[in-house]
């Protein structure tokens, strides 16, 4: 079992023989033992080599950045050993393919919305799944990648205007969704949790033989990881929402866990902490799935999607998008 | 089949292997798609590789650019294996790398070692089992040049397979 190593202090990654360890000073250090490491995400001011990027490379381990205000910087992937060349040829067809790439478009959008309205329904907001509902068909009809995006935007815009019913704390409204920077908490909130949800979803794809550059919703060229974002349509509303009105709803982040800028609104070391303390929990929280009868954690769940997206590019069976059943 | 259009499919001996197991599973293998390095019972065997058999000399020896085998010694190649769940695939695979060194005018008697179960069990390269032989690496041409995975078929052991969640998610 390996698992993600969130690194929130300041310090210096080291490889000492066949181990890393993190120098916090001189008389701490943490050993972390190199098979336990799924993934390293860097939050703090952290100083590393090459000798330790050889070493995480050799293992498979990708390092993912964020800057100060917690924002996604990039990341440092491994050299990739997982390829295939079919599977890259039958990616790309299904992009140029216009017809191919409107259906997985379509398909991400379609996951998205029945998790936004899974949680609506959560929270009694039955005018709002009612108006989504509505623009629903509006998505099956759509014709153009521009189109989906157009319902899609609809539809997050009645969806975070509910944010305002639902997380019944009066610090944390929402007047519309901002995006980089945000200017107030509800959106930092929403802003972190999808990045670091973003390069979750990047270490589960750098595990398959997909190409993470070439997506469908999203145009490759928009950021360099777009299939990342493609996926993280489905994931979004079923982990980083719910745990933001998780954490709202008990109080456990409050204004004091936010640092403001000028205009500017971000999570303080505190707040990351306990945001990503959560997160981590909901990634690795399970359940029974039905087709492989065993227990898989969210995290897992992002990978079968994987898979599942490569049985649809090699034509074996048509992907239809995760739609929580529990 | 000769030396040259073995080489020219890349039938190495883990297809073979591969081929008696699940056809699923070889055409995956075949187009770089594999799942193995995920997988708790395969890092096992690297480790039983790497470790059993340490003071034989010559070990892992690659002939033609095509075939690994495990151990060569005076009277045996040997093929070490860590269960014996799948001794009918195992087998072959040994057959594969004799009939192979018989094409290179070599000829050899095959011994596969099941450690962990303190067992082994001889191979040679009879008439009947070189033409069964044969009969797969056709079969296994035609799987790898097929455009498709051959459709998902559920058998005893899928549960324990690397491919698993791939087939089944």
């Amino acid at each position: 079992m390996s698992r993600r190593y969130y690194i929130n202090n300041s310090g210096r990654l080291k490889r000492k023989e066949n181990t890393i360890f993190f120098e916090i000073n001189e008389n701490e250090r943490k050993i972390i033992p190199i098979n336990d490491i799924d993934s390293i995400y860097i939050f703090g001011e952290v100083d590393l080599n090459t000798k330790v990027l050889n070493y995480l490379a050799q293992n498979d381990i990708p390092v993912h950045i964020f800057n100060y205000y917690g924002y996604y910087s990039g990341s440092f992937l491994p050299r990739k050993k997982n390829v295939s060349g079919i599977l890259l040829v039958s990616q790309v067809s299904h992009y140029t393919d216009y017809n191919k790439r409107l259906y997985l478009a379509k398909s991400f959008i379609e996951g998205g919305v029945y998790h936004i309205l899974r949680n609506l329904k959560n929270n009694q907001a039955d005018e709002e799944i009612e108006k989504i509902n509505k623009l629903l068909k509006n998505l099956s009809d759509a014709n153009s990648i521009e189109e989906v995006m157009a319902v899609e935007g609809n539809i997050r815009n009645i969806y975070y205007q509910s944010f305002n019913n639902i997380i019944k704390n009066q610090d944390f409204k929402i007047d519309k969704r901002e995006y980089n920077p945000p200017t107030n908490p509800i959106n930092a909130l929403i802003s972190f949790g999808n990045s670091v949800l973003y390069s979750v979803i990047l270490s589960e794809i750098y595990k398959t033989h997909l190409e993470p550059t070439i997506s469908y919703l999203h145009e490759p060229s928009e950021r360099r990881f777009s299939l990342s974002l493609d996926i993280s349509e489905i994931f979004k509303p079923l982990i980083v929402d719910t745990v933001i009105f998780n954490l709202l709803e008990y109080g456990t982040i409050n204004l004091s866990h936010f640092n403001q800028d000028l205009n500017l609104s971000y999570l303080n070391d505190e707040g990351r902490k306990i945001f990503l303390r959560y997160l981590e929990d909901k990634l690795e929280t399970t359940i029974k799935h039905r087709t492989l009868q065993r227990n898989v954690s969210y995290r897992t769940l992002i990978r079968l999607e994987c898979y599942k997206l490569i049985k649809h590019l090699l034509g074996e069976e048509e992907y239809k998008p995760l739609k929580a059943w529990w | 089949m000769d030396l040259e259009t073995l080489k020219e499919i890349r039938i190495t001996g883990l297809k073979v292997n591969y081929y008696y197991i699940c056809k699923r599973k070889l055409w995956l293998f075949s187009k770089n798609l594999s799942f193995e390095k995920n997988n708790d019972k395969i890092i096992l065997g690297q480790i039983l590789h790497e470790n059993y058999y340490k003071s034989e000399k010559e070990r892992d020896i690659l002939i033609q650019d095509l075939i690994s085998i495990d151990i060569v010694d005076d009277d045996y190649i040997r093929e070490v294996k860590s269960s014996d769940k799948m001794e009918k695939a195992d087998m072959m695979q040994v057959v594969y790398y004799l009939y192979v060194l018989k094409q290179l005018g070599i000829e050899k008697v095959g011994l596969i070692n099941y450690p962990k179960q303190k067992k082994k069990k001889e191979v040679y390269l009879t008439k009947q089992l070189e033409q069964e032989l044969l009969e797969a690496l056709k079969g296994i041409e035609k799987i790898v040049n097929q455009s498709k995975p051959p459709k998902l078929e559920k058998l005893p052991y899928c549960k324990k397979c690397s491919y698993f969640e791939f087939c089944f998610a």
